[in-house]
């Protein structure tokens, strides 16, 4: 039950962050967060499909994640999760086409390192 | 001479505001999933129960908290990199642990402090080290360093 949850979360955040990404990059940068700015950006990103499949994936992931914490100490379901990291990098560099610079990997390997150690 | 001015500015205005929103980005997280456990009961037995715990105030306080985290993230990455942004905002890992430790009492072992070291060279390697976007004006701003 605790790895179907792992199992549900990881697949939904990959594609829910992936698609967060990319459709707020089409939405372009946010330089203005006054308030009437930031609804006015919301009825906008309410049109974006990939935002609003982005929210609807990252639901799932959400109450998989409630699920999560009533089998497993926060300390298990934080670090189990961050297997997204490996997948996420990857679709970040071959789908957004981000540079994603051996600084970055390194970067990225360090923390999926320590966060598996944490989760030990 | 007179082209780099603006270029640099740009850079490090981009870099504090991409700091500035990502501190947000890991406090909401951190102190939402915080409030989340601690609100959350032993046992959730029906879909009934998912909803109506989401009425407990601390679980209300964490799912708003949470929400913040998003509208920060979404955010944060409608400029920064999404291979930047992972790695940095996992400096919450670190802060999950010490709060874990310091309110919930639960066991860091010598590993999970070893774990905590690594992924903080992980973030101050790539914050440090790389710029927050590369997918548009890369002539203007290297991510190598």
């Amino acid at each position: 039950m605790k790895w179907l949850l792992v199992g549900i979360i990881v697949g939904a955040t990959t594609i829910g962050e992936v698609l967060q990404a990319m459709g707020m990059r089409r939405h372009g940068e946010i330089r203005d967060f006054r308030p009437g700015a930031i609804g006015r950006m919301l009825s906008t990103l309410a049109g974006n499909w990939m935002v609003v499949a982005s929210v609807v994936a990252m639901a799932v992931s959400f109450f998989a994640y409630l699920g999560l914490l009533t089998v497993a100490p926060l300390s298990f379901a934080v670090p189990a999760t961050a297997i997204t990291y490996v997948f996420e990098t990857a679709l970040a560099k071959y789908v957004l086409k981000e540079r994603v610079s051996w600084l970055r990997w390194a970067g990225a390997s360090l923390v999926i390192f320590g966060v598996a150690l944490v989760s030990a | 001479m007179t082209a780099a001015g603006p270029i640099i500015n740009e850079t490090a205005r981009l870099r504090w505001k991409t700091w500035g929103c990502a501190a947000v980005v890991v406090a909401s997280n951190v102190c939402g999933n915080y409030f989340l456990k601690s609100g959350m009961p032993a046992e959730l037995r029906t879909p009934l129960d998912y909803i109506t715990v989401l009425f407990r105030p601390t679980v209300t306080l964490g799912v708003l908290l949470l929400i913040l985290w998003l509208a920060s993230r979404m955010a944060l990455l409608s400029w920064a990199d999404l291979s930047y942004v992972l790695p940095v905002t996992s400096i919450g890992y670190v802060l999950v642990a010490v709060a874990g430790r310091v309110f919930l009492h639960e066991q860091v072992s010598a590993k999970r402090w070893m774990g905590i070291v690594l992924i903080m060279l992980g973030v101050a390697l790539v914050s440090g080290g790389t710029a927050p976007q590369t997918y548009s004006h890369q002539t203007a701003r290297g991510d190598e360093r």
